[in-house]
């Protein structure tokens, strides 16, 4: 294949390669956003004396998983909301979201301009949005203890790390990325990358076409 | 603050303590070398006296932290009416399962489901029974060998059969027998729980009614009950059960076939003489007028065929229950007698189910009987017969063996290496002894022989060995159910403990050795099974929330979230709704009029393990157990006027004492 020659506008060639790399990148980043969605981006573990097994809370786009009961159950007596409060609005539109993100990856395919690299930036970005989104609910969460509550007096606001290990109370939290996450950050790298190809090659093609006076 | 140096003082004390423990020198100045026993574990035998066969024993049954038995022993609770559960080999008793008995802890007979349990345990005429004699707990079976799913246990005082479902270790069915008032030989189940056996003692009127003891042998009945188990409900169906009914003799404990015997029962009897007591009158007393005669009778029933019968043979109906009459029972073959020794006790079945095994109480040896020879010998039939017409098979056409063990052989338990355990009542002792026929196994010893005897401490009565009565015993521990403890435990007082004692059943050609002494302070408890813990499958938490454990079905007024709490008044009913999580119930506040019904219904919805609940309201003898996912309803009458507290029983969390509400009754 890597013979296999493409004959630009201008009657230069260039190696079918340079066109099969970003397309196939391009869509296994969006392979890979779609895979994410059924894995866990991220989880929290929180260990104390009398959970020998742990209580664990797992973070999917779109849902929340595990001890979610039990961990409600513990913290009413602080006055804070159950988990499902967090992010509820992301959670309902983050399926759309990811669907639309790998439809607009695709979409650059056939897209030969400038247009392509607007288009790429969403899935790029999504990670970090993602983290940063996180940090904020969790910055809310452990800030809505309610003095008023049970125990709420005896614990002062906090926010869980996004990553690692913390202290509440009797519980030591253990934070960390899940394999959608990864699958997310590797699809962002794979659109990086696939754009930065995309853009040299077609660049050359649109160079050629203006070289050779086709409109 | 008051206590302040409290904690500063303690500290300090613990910190001295550890360091004069580290300062301490070495009292032989040796380091612990590899493998050998450590010097500090020395030092602790010594300072106890501990032998080298005790350091062995606490080896063999020290369970670490969080490590779990091997093993389970379900144990009759004797007339507590309960069942224990107890590890294996830690000898810790884990639990007791209320049967017979109110027991609060499980919330068993003080308002909701449990109550209505209890209550169709009562006599018919209605009369409250709020004890039970637990003999025989038997596991259910498949094949043979314990499935874990059930287990059955009779009540000797008033004939009644309860079922166990070990999902959740609760009693979810008590039956009271219609007919009789006396059993012993119970529950055993034949090899696919098809049936659960229920077999008779002391003979009386059918259906107790009265008659004069002059009317002993015209009168006087005993009934074998033959109760029919659905494993899918998970309950006996008492429209397709059946009893049989046999001479006034008193049976004694029986066994169903299995393997070769498969389709035959087993029952033991004594006071053939017929005896009727009469002490005060100058009559021999039944001790005496029962054991007369050198020889009593082992019951041959053939279950299958009489199972034919009941469904479609002549049979008699007797408050709800069919009857094969002793003379059908006779005519179609379905009953025969073969001698056995003096009053004997325990009828037991080896793994292969070609041999039986009788303990012969007052004679000392055990009687072994061959499955061939019985089969070829009813297939003969004889016209030896009892008064009632019941062919007797000659004891040389049944006979396989007659292995002497000693004084009061009693009850037989089996291993995987081709030996059996009989417990020696008055010799106090276990009697290990060889298996021959297809029961023979690696034992260097010569077939139907003694090898040992093990004194154990006082009196055995029963004893157990890993599934030692199915057709898959294993091998290493036998447990001996010491009716006195006598000298064995702290002196408190004149009522005394049981003892179980296990005992390490060693290898072949080895020598059985006592491991532990567990003191039983609750009631005379007879039989017990040990099972593979393995074989368990129960609930960590109810399967969902709203689980009615009586029915094993969500309750219709379960009280699924928080949001469903709430009172409905309808005129003088007033129904409560209560969700109940860590650490409230849910309304607080419940008022009511003095004589309105209340219908409080109650659901745990938590799904944490051991996050149980209880409700109790002070005053009106109501105490529940709300297991995570339960639900439970009670219904009561508010009859004192006043304010009564209500509030959780089981330390559910930090706000546990929080965990309350004012039921109050307002005066007429």
């Amino acid at each position: 294949m890597s013979e296999l020659k493409v004959v630009l506008a201008d009657g230069s060639q260039r190696p079918l390669n340079d066109f099969f790399w970003p397309h196939l990148l391009l869509m296994l980043a969006s392979l890979l956003l779609c895979l994410s969605v059924f894995l866990p981006f991220w989880s929290i573990k929180m260990n104390a004396p009398q959970f020998p097994d742990g209580l664990k809370a797992v973070l999917y786009i779109d849902r929340v998983e595990g001890h979610v009961q039990e961990i409600d159950g513990l913290n009413h007596y602080l006055g804070m909301p159950p988990l499902d409060e967090g992010g509820k609005l992301e959670r309902k539109v983050s399926l759309g979201a990811v669907g639309l993100m790998s439809l607009l990856i695709l979409g650059t395919l056939f897209v030969h301009n400038r247009w392509a690299g607007a288009m790429g930036v969403p899935a790029l970005v999504f990670p970090w949005v993602f983290l940063a989104d996180l940090q904020l609910i969790l910055y809310r969460y452990g800030h809505s203890v309610d003095p008023e509550s049970a125990l709420g007096g005896a614990i002062k606001p906090f926010t869980p790390p996004v990553i690692g290990v913390g202290k509440i109370g009797q519980f030591i939290t253990e934070a960390s990325f899940g394999a959608g996450f990864y699958l997310s950050l590797a699809a962002a790298g794979c659109v990086l990358a696939g754009l930065w190809m995309h853009r040299r090659i077609y660049r050359e093609v649109a160079l050629a076409r203006r070289r050779a006076g086709v409109p | 603050m008051k206590t302040s140096w409290k904690w500063p003082a303690a500290i300090t004390t613990l910190t001295g303590l550890l360091f004069a423990g580290a300062c301490t020198p070495n009292p032989t100045g040796n380091a612990p070398a590899g493998g050998a026993i450590p010097t500090d574990v020395m030092s602790v035998a010594r300072e106890r006296g501990l032998t080298p066969d005790d350091l062995y024993a606490a080896a063999k049954t020290y369970m670490p932290s969080g490590k779990h038995d091997d093993y389970v022993l379900f144990a009759s609770g004797g007339h507590s009416g309960q069942v224990h559960v107890i590890g294996v080999p830690s000898m810790r008793l884990l639990k007791t399962i209320a049967v017979f008995t109110p027991e609060p802890w499980q919330g068993y007979g003080y308002g909701g489901g449990p109550s209505e349990v209890l209550k169709k345990g009562n006599m018919p005429s209605g009369k409250e029974l709020t004890w039970g004699d637990t003999h025989h707990p038997n596991l259910s079976e498949t094949k043979g060998s314990y499935d874990g799913r059930f287990l059955f246990i009779n009540d000797k005082a008033n004939a009644r059969l309860a079922v166990i479902d070990l999902r959740d270790f609760e009693t979810k069915q008590i039956i009271k027998n219609p007919n009789a008032i006396s059993d012993h030989g119970g529950s055993f189940v034949t090899p696919n729980t098809e049936y659960v056996v229920e077999g008779p003692q002391y003979a009386t009127p059918i259906g107790w009614e009265y008659s004069d003891i002059k009317n002993y042998k015209e009168k006087y009945r005993a009934l074998l009950t033959f109760w029919k188990f659905d494993p899918l409900a998970g309950r006996i169906n008492v429209a397709q059960s059946f009893q049989m009914e046999l001479p006034p003799y008193f049976q004694d404990l029986a066994d169903a076939g299995k393997g070769a015997s498969d389709g035959l029962v087993f029952v033991n009897s004594f006071n053939t003489e017929m005896a009727t007591g009469g002490i005060e009158k100058g009559e021999p007393p039944f001790e005496a007028g029962a054991s007369k005669n050198d020889v009593d009778y082992l019951h041959i029933i053939d279950w299958r065929k009489a199972a034919q019968i009941a469904k479609s043979g002549p049979t008699r109906t007797v408050n709800g229950m069919k009857i094969i009459g002793l003379d059908t029972a006779v005519k179609e073959k379905l009953l025969y007698f073969t001698p056995e020794p003096k009053s004997p006790h325990g009828v037991d079945v080896t793994p292969s189910g070609e041999s039986i095994v009788v303990g012969g109480k007052l004679d000392p040896h055990v009687t072994v009987y061959s499955t061939a020879k019985i089969r070829a010998a009813m297939a003969k039939g004889s016209q030896n017969k009892d008064p009632f017409g019941v062919p007797i098979l000659s004891l040389d056409d049944t006979k396989e063996a007659q292995v002497e063990l000693g004084l009061g052989p009693l009850h037989t338990v089996f291993d995987n290496q081709g030996y059996a355990y009989t417990s020696m009542f008055l010799d106090s002792a276990v009697a290990r002894w060889t298996l021959g026929g297809a029961d023979k196994g690696q034992h260097p010893e010569p077939d139907w022989t003694l090898v040992q005897k093990l004194p154990v401490h006082y009196n055995i009565g029963h004893i157990a060995s890993i599934e030692g009565d199915t057709a898959t015993p294993g091998q290493g521990y036998v447990v001996a159910l010491n009716k006195w403890s006598t000298d064995r435990f702290l002196n408190l007082g004149p009522l005394l403990p049981q003892n179980f004692q296990l005992v390490d059943s060693a290898r072949p050609g080895e020598s059985m050795k006592v491991l532990y002494d567990s003191p039983i302070g609750v009631a005379e408890p007879h039989y017990a099974q040990l099972m593979r813990a393995d074989r368990l499958k129960p609930y960590e938490v109810y399967p969902f929330v709203g689980f009615n454990p009586e029915t094993g079905q969500k309750d219709p007024n379960a009280v699924l979230s928080p949001k469903d709490a709430r009172i409905v008044r309808k005129g003088k009913v007033v129904e409560i709704f209560t969700p109940v999580i860590r650490s409230h119930f849910s309304p607080e506040h419940v008022t009511v009029n003095e004589g309105d019904t209340v219908i409080w219904h109650l659901t745990n919805i938590e799904r944490t393990r051991d996050a149980i609940h209880g409700f109790c309201i002070g005053g009106y003898n109501i105490n529940l157990s709300l297991e995570p996912g339960e639900h439970q309803t009670v219904t009561f009458k508010a009859d004192q006027p006043g304010v009564f507290p209500f509030y959780c029983t089981e330390f559910c969390s930090a706000l546990h004492l929080e965990m309350m509400g004012y039921f109050m009754v307002k005066p007429r």
